[in-house]
């Protein structure tokens, strides 16, 4: 009897998955500024193509305003990549639990104090949120719910300065950034003015700096000067073991 | 025909306690006016345009008078003055406000009486407009009808005003009944309107009284190549509301979000403020025939959906209560909610039929506006458009009357051209599949959805209980609505609130209230 082996580790090169080993299957979907026809099929055909795709199938094409086609499109991409070249940085994965959490932070002596807000002209609060008020996010309940964290949740729409003001009066050990909405990367600016700001102002060591966002990883965060950053799908347990990793150090023993 | 049981003594008190709560507040409305208020007026006695760095010529004016701490006698007063001190028109005499080397003090010269009477030719010129507007939409409306409800309803949201316009007319095309345009994030902060056509905007585009022109144009092309009626709505909130009120009512727009507390909880405006500035935006928009929208659903965003689904009942019953106060039918009150309980609760779908249903119930005249899953959505578009499909045969069965269309792509970014496409295209098959199960099922009378039912309005009466006995103001103070907390004179825009003097002159609003 074969027994079923779990995956490997990714060989090289790394190519999409559909239904075997190295098919290369991905779908696309797009519209193009043309009606229906089967010339306009045989232009998403192409289009496919020029992106590495062999043999697409159009699986659909819908007239879906005037002058207007949709198209849903399969094909074998002949892209790949190698994955044992690919490096970024990736915060830990595995959540301490709560337990764990409460004991470090008990041993530092004092409460960590959080102070989080949606910059800008951002009024989306819904991230800010789900990590820092008491109802948490996916029945893991917020930063606020910790005997061990002082969080302050600012709301939206708070100007950099009068973050920093305010993070500075609470003696933040954390601050913690949101950027929901954007439009040409203005979250990225926003967020990466506030670094400046807090270095010219000679307080950005003194404080871990954090962004999340659904436009947010980890690798963009450090690039604009952040400690860490958090996307989409982040709990608030997530941030509360970075924390308590960075600021209490390695467990005793 | 399924319903759910609904105590219809149990509806009376709530709808007698949110009287109380809403006579509370208009007494306070009646003995106030705002900065935003008074530049309505001026702009529907006549007055328009900027000065040469753009600042709308009603802010100088009204801006000057309340500095002055003269506007307690209505910007009215003093256009009157200044028409009887030989001014043209009202747009010269707003300039003069503005402009004149010194500020006319309302000491002296003509009687009140005699300012009334200056001021009554423009007072029907300003009624004149808005009824014209209400009759232009009304036969047009009569010549081309509107869809079937649940109305579609779907957001366009380019930045660009013309893009927006095309945007409007391929959602009409693929089956939308009404066109959002959605504003330029922040909007509701700014104490001014944006003047003219514009083309950058983050998150959306400016509410503008030519961007209303421009999409009212593509969608009355809409309406005739469609056979359709393609209704346009934007939003009468922040610290612009009842200037936009205007704007819409004369630029034939069809409905509004406009909710009578949404702008103190979510963009922490000053609650003074607010209560003034709804009451007056709804003056408007009840004499111009348009259906407002109630900001509700939001409550969910914030607030969890199970546990705090009364509020929104209890917010409706609020709602309604101040709108009635400002002259509005149950026919144009389409109170807001949402599909917004966590998907992955069992039974998370009979929750929302239980609640759709005795919303359905309670208002049974009312246009219901019912909003799409969002606070649980995630960057997977292909669960996504399944949990949208579940939203929509909710609408279809309990009878929801607005329907805005969830959109897969709901937490990656503003909808695109394909996404609205497959968003009216599944709604539409939904709609048409489903569309009369709602008339053959029935819900058992103890099971789940019944119990639910009975459970939210119960809950809702004892919150209103709550709000009356503290008053609405203090129940905001302590998060009753959200989970969000407001102070009567914090948040912004409380600078800009007016007692009015014992003569405060308002022909405009007099005639509106009449």
């Amino acid at each position: 009897m074969v027994a079923v082996q779990p995956p490997s580790p990714p060989s090289s090169p790394l190519r999409a998955y559909g239904d075997r080993e190295g098919d290369g299957m991905v779908q696309l979907s797009f519209v193009l500024a043309v009606p229906p026809s089967a010339r306009a099929r045989e232009a998403a055909k192409r289009f496919a193509e020029e992106h590495g795709l062999k043999e697409p199938t159009i699986a659909t094409m819908e007239e879906c305003a005037r002058g207007y086609s949709f198209f849903v499109v399969y094909g074998h991409s002949k892209h790949s990549v190698d994955f044992a070249t690919i490096d970024v940085p990736e915060l830990r994965t595995t959540a301490l639990t709560r337990d764990d959490i409460e004991h470090r932070i008990k041993d530092l002596g004092r409460k960590i104090v959080v102070v989080g807000a949606c910059t800008g002209s951002d009024a989306h609060t819904v991230g800010i949120d789900a990590i820092l008020n008491y109802k948490g996010f996916a029945g893991d309940k917020g930063l606020e719910s910790y005997k061990g964290f002082d969080a302050h949740n600012l709301g939206a729409q708070v100007e950099n300065d009068q973050l920093a003001a305010r993070s500075l009066a609470l003696k933040a050990d954390v601050i913690l950034i949101s950027q929901v909405i954007t439009q040409r990367n203005c979250h990225k600016e926003n967020a990466a003015a506030f670094i400046e700001m807090a270095k010219a102002q000679g307080f950005r060591d003194d404080v871990v700096c954090l962004l999340g966002g659904p436009r947010i990883d980890h690798k963009l965060a450090l690039e604009l000067g952040f400690d860490a950053g958090f996307g989409p799908g982040t709990k608030p347990g997530d941030v509360a073991s970075f924390l308590v990793e960075k600021i209490c150090g390695e467990p005793a023993a | 025909m399924a319903t759910v049981p609904v105590d219809s003594k149990k509806v009376d008190t709530c709808r007698a306690l949110a009287a109380d709560v809403a006579d509370d507040v208009q007494r306070y409305i009646d003995k106030h006016t705002s900065v935003g208020v008074e530049r309505t007026i001026l702009r529907a006695l006549g007055a328009e345009g900027t000065d040469d760095q753009g600042a709308p010529l009603v802010n100088i004016a009204v801006e000057r008078y309340q500095k002055a701490g003269l506007l307690g006698r209505g910007i009215s007063y003093y256009v009157g003055r200044a028409l009887l001190a030989g001014a043209s028109s009202v747009q010269d005499a707003a300039e003069r406000l503005a402009f004149a080397p010194e500020v006319d003090r309302g000491e002296g010269g003509a009687t009140v009486d005699a300012v009334r009477a200056a001021l009554t030719p423009h007072v029907a010129a300003a009624l004149a407009r808005i009824d014209g507007a209400r009759d232009q939409r009304e036969s047009l409306k009569a010549r081309v009808a509107a869809g079937e409800t649940p109305h579609k309803y779907v957001i366009v949201a380019t930045g660009n005003i013309y893009d927006d316009a095309l945007q409007a007319k391929a959602a009409a095309f693929a089956g939308a009944d009404i066109i959002a345009v959605i504003r330029a994030t922040a909007q509701s902060l700014l104490d001014y309107v944006p003047h003219g056509a514009t083309t950058e905007g983050y998150g959306g585009t400016f509410a503008t009284q030519e961007n209303f022109r421009i999409v009212r144009t593509a969608v009355d092309e809409a309406t005739l190549e469609c056979g359709r009626y393609i209704h346009q709505t934007n939003y009468s909130s922040g610290l612009c509301m009842s200037e936009i009120a205007w704007m819409a009512a004369v630029e034939r727009l069809d409905m509004l979000l406009n909710d009578a507390m949404y702008g103190i909880l979510f963009r922490d405006i000053n609650m003074c403020r607010t209560f003034i500035d709804q009451y007056v935006s709804r003056r408007f928009i009840a004499r111009a025939g348009i259906v407002i929208n109630t900001g509700e659903d939001n409550y969910l965003t914030t607030a969890d959906a199970v546990e705090k689904a009364h509020t929104v009942l209890a917010s409706q019953f609020i709602n309604e209560a101040f709108a009635l106060r400002a002259g509005l039918r149950e026919e144009q009150l389409g109170l807001g909610h949402a599909y917004e309980i966590d998907p992955w609760i069992e039974d998370s779908f009979l929750l929302e039929i239980a609640q759709a249903q005795l919303v359905r119930q309670i208002f049974d005249r009312h246009p219901i506006k019912w909003m799409p899953p969002t606070k649980h959505k995630t960057g997977d578009i292909f669960q996504s458009h399944v949990h949208d499909a579940m939203f929509s045969l909710v609408g279809i069965t309990t009878n929801q009357s607005i329907q805005l269309l969830g959109m897969f792509s709901e937490a990656v970014h503003n909808p695109m051209l394909m996404d609205r496409y497959l968003s009216l295209k599944a709604t539409r098959y939904v709609f048409g599949a489903a569309k009369h199960l709602g008339d053959e099922i029935e819900f058992k009378a103890d099971g789940r959805i019944a119990r639910r039912a009975v459970q939210v309005l119960d809950e809702a009466m004892a919150q209103l209980l709550e709000v009356k006995r503290d008053s609405i103001w203090d129940a905001i103070g302590r998060g009753a609505f959200a989970d969000v907390k407001r102070t009567r004179e914090g948040g912004k825009g409380f600078a800009g609130v007016v007692a009015r003097d014992r003569d405060y002159v308002n022909p405009l609003l007099d005639a509106l209230e009449r």
